[in-house]
């Protein structure tokens, strides 16, 4: 572990990158969340027949481009906040991001070609929404793993980001089949909820796998946690993420004897563990940006810039919170089919 | 040579200008479909609101390709020349994320409105979206071109230890080039729009369509493009003069002038020669580019030799300028032409209906062919006097950088393909029967009964 110098939190140098990391930390989650779902659904298309799929596209239709949008902020302030970090965590991750950013320019183009296009093409759009989705969920999985190992290139280091790689669409389908189980009805709502419990298994062994392997990967995390009094009062994170998956699995059970004015309860229980998990890593890491190497106060970019973006993000960031709320309330409730008119 | 430098080059400008060609049409789009919006709304003539429904579908397709391109963009900075932000990043940071937060976040939201809830909110509402994803689109190119003409003509900041500070935003935002170079690209996307319109609309005419919405759009997307053209030219000639304030290597090149001198010949056609710097099989016309330079006769124009060490590409930049200028030039011919056919509500012959169909993407030729003027003409830089392009780009291992431009390039390809076939596609489409039945009964359904009986129409 390196030696760690703490500066004076009372000064804007101080507090300004903590402020940054929180508002990346925010578009980061919204970013995993949102798209996950979408993601999710994306992965689970190829389970459904046509007209399921239609459904399904149809409730993620008004959203997914916004959804994305939480990525590039993500990105935005990690380039704006912390544009030395930004270099050196980019230019690691070349070959995931670029896959990534193929799986995600498939999946996005697909959504509108494959209504746009002749029908006897539309499968091929289909299978390459599918495909995109994938594609950009493993390769985020790659991403994160490799970033909480510091970009270690030995064999464990690899064999954790593939762990990663794995789990991570689990996990968004997770999220999608939630998500489908609250949007939609009958029939595919039925089979959601199978959907559902298929990937809530799945996504607790990964859960599960990587709590038990990130501390393995640096001491610096493993005496983070498995320290007295830290483990008491961090006990908490793990526990709370068991009961949730419980009530996720009860209410599933629920559903499958026809109770449904609980259907909401999966994806918000979901959207809780993916907020646990965050801010496991989250605290792992902090105060690095990248893990043992930099500090947020090393990588921070100069107060003056900080100072010129803290006030935009203050009265915009809001504003940007109202809307989105604004516009999942004005498609509240099941999904219906998308027209134009 | 092929090294990670050249193909960083190659892949940022392959991603660049994919990425251009959709938000050229998406931000004029948008301002034509809230007028028609408005149209439908004041006239209460249906043939507006059915125009909005075919645009609106176009619409949604570039824009999808926008965002995802775009996303591209946002990865590429730190990917392949992290030198970039690691030098200016205290400038460019903030801009770019004022971009992100004041207008990616509104275009991306009221999107979803715009395009899916027009049975959900009241006409104001769903007019107040089509209003504020416009706004976003152009409110977005206005931080991009901020950046841009920031690294184009920096001021308003100090370097510290080999880094840019900052030390006056208003200064960095309204640098010398951007009011001309967002003026200029703000009219080149209202004439790229303008033949699409004309070329799509002409297609459908020409394919037997006997849609009154399809006509009025001709007829409105010929005038735009005849009355823009003129202002266009002159607005290009301005920022030509303020390059020339700023950047005169940039001009040199675009003129294909080696030596300074009075009385500079305006070289119509030649093949730069780099090596030997000078012109071959030249074509000139005495003194012309002096006075359109310098307003004289014999005015001083400064020659590329003038410039040791910081001379741009030539040949592309020379090659670029006399395409954009050409298309220029052939978008004037043909739609004053049009306009003149078109007098009198007369129907335009069946000549320039195909002119007007082989003129569609015509505006993406001359926007890239721009934007190649002003990108190449800044090398070596990539911030004025600042930085170098060769000192931020990546040092990552060629192979890798070579195998993601292949992915790219396929992408980009096919993508580019599908885009132009289904844009016809859904021309055709929009004539045949079912789909003016479609029409028809959808809007009787929204006028009587209310979205609850609402079938499935598709998107």
């Amino acid at each position: 572990m390196g030696s760690l110098v703490w500066p004076d939190l009372a000064q804007a140098a101080g507090w300004l990158p903590i402020f940054f990391l929180g508002a990346m930390g925010v578009a980061m989650v919204a970013y995993v969340v949102l798209d996950g779902y979408d993601l999710g659904v994306g992965i689970l298309l190829n389970s459904a027949n046509d007209s399921e799929k239609d459904a399904m596209i149809s409730s993620i239709g008004p959203f997914w481009d916004a959804n994305e949008t939480w990525l590039v902020l993500g990105v935005g302030v990690l380039l704006v906040a912390f544009p030395i970090a930004h270099g050196i965590i980019l230019t690691n991750l070349y070959l995931p991001v670029a896959v990534m950013l193929a799986g995600l320019i498939l999946r996005g183009v697909s959504f509108d070609f494959r209504v746009k296009v002749q029908t006897q093409q539309k499968p091929i759009w289909n299978y390459l929404f599918h495909l995109g989705s994938i594609i950009a969920a493993m390769a985020q999985g790659v991403m994160i793993g490799r970033y909480i190992v510091g970009f270690d290139s030995g064999l464990l280091g690899w064999i954790f980001s593939a762990l990663v790689a794995v789990c991570l669409p689990m996990g968004y389908m997770l999220l999608g089949s939630t998500w489908l189980i609250m949007k939609t009805t009958d029939k595919l709502q039925a089979k959601a909820v199978r959907w559902a419990r298929k990937s809530l298994w799945l996504t607790a062994a990964g859960v599960g796998l990587i709590s038990l392997a990130t501390p393995y990967f640096s001491a610096s995390i493993m005496q983070k946690w498995f320290v007295f009094p830290n483990i008491i009062w961090l006990s908490p994170l793990p526990l709370l993420t068991l009961l949730c998956f419980f009530l996720i699995y009860r209410s599933l059970n629920h559903l499958d004897t026809g109770k449904l004015h609980l259907q909401w309860h999966p994806f918000v229980l979901t959207i809780v563990i993916f907020l646990l998990a965050f801010l496991g890593i989250a605290y792992s890491l902090f105060p690095y940006l990248i893990i043992d190497q930099m500090t947020i106060w090393q990588a921070a970019a100069a107060t003056e810039s900080l100072w010129f973006i803290f006030w935009g993000a203050v009265i915009v960031l809001p504003t940007i919170i109202l809307y989105t709320i604004y516009s999942y309330w004005i498609f509240w409730g099941k999904a219906q089919p998308l027209t134009y008119y | 040579m092929i090294d990670t430098l050249l193909l960083s080059r190659i892949q940022f400008g392959a991603n660049i200008t994919f990425h251009i060609l959709f938000p050229t049409i998406t931000i004029a789009l948008g301002w034509f479909l809230l007028y028609l919006k408005i149209k439908g709304i004041r006239t209460g003539e249906q043939y507006w609101s059915q125009a909005y429904q075919f645009w609106v579908k176009i619409f949604a397709l570039t824009f999808a390709l926008g965002v995802v391109s775009g996303i591209t963009m946002s990865f590429q900075f730190g990917t392949n020349w992290p030198g970039y932000m690691e030098t200016v990043g205290n400038i460019a940071g903030p801009l770019l994320a004022y971009e992100v937060l004041t207008a990616f976040f509104l275009e991306a939201t009221f999107l979803g409105v715009m395009l899916f809830g027009a049975k959900r909110v009241s006409q104001g509402v769903h007019t107040l979206a089509t209003f504020l994803v416009a706004f976003g689109t152009t409110l977005s190119a206005f931080w991009i071109i901020v950046l841009n003409s920031w690294m184009q003509t920096p001021q308003g900041f100090k370097m510290i230890d080999g880094k840019a500070h900052i030390s006056n935003w208003l200064e960095v935002i309204f640098n010398p080039s951007m009011p001309y170079r967002f003026t200029h690209m703000l009219i080149a996307s209202f004439l790229t729009v303008a033949f699409l319109l004309a070329g799509i609309s002409a297609y459908r005419v020409l394919r037997g369509s006997k849609s009154v919405a399809n006509a009025a759009v001709l007829r409105m997307a010929i005038i735009t493009a005849a009355l823009l053209i003129p202002v266009q030219m002159v607005v290009g000639d301005s920022h030509g003069l303020n390059t020339l304030e700023y950047q005169p290597a940039k001009v040199a090149a675009m003129e294909g002038i080696w030596n300074t001198e009075k009385g500079a010949p305006a070289v119509i056609f030649a093949i730069p020669n780099s090596k030997e710097q000078k012109n071959d099989y030249e074509i000139s016309i005495p003194k012309l580019a002096s006075l359109y330079l310098t307003h004289s006769f014999d005015g001083e124009v400064q020659g590329l030799k003038a410039f040791p060490d910081k001379i741009p590409p030539v040949a592309p930049v020379f090659f670029a300028f006399r395409i954009m200028v050409g298309v220029g030039v052939l978008m004037m011919l043909i739609s004053w032409v049009a306009v003149w056919l078109s007098r009198g509500q007369r129907s335009l012959p069946k000549w320039m209906l195909q002119a007007l169909v082989g003129m569609t993407f015509s505006g993406w030729l001359a926007v890239v062919a721009g934007w190649y003027v002003t990108e190449i003409g800044r090398q070596p830089y990539l911030v004025s006097g600042v930085l170098t392009t060769a000192q931020a780009v990546t040092k990552l291992p060629t192979g890798m950088v070579l195998s993601s431009l292949l992915m790219y390039l396929t992408l980009y390809i096919g993508l580019i393909i599908s885009y132009i076939v289904v844009v016809f596609h859904l021309a055709r489409q929009a004539d045949m029967p079912a789909a003016i039945e479609r029409l028809a009964s959808a809007e009787a359904s929204t006028n009587g009964l209310g979205a609850a009986t609402i079938k499935s129409q598709g998107v």
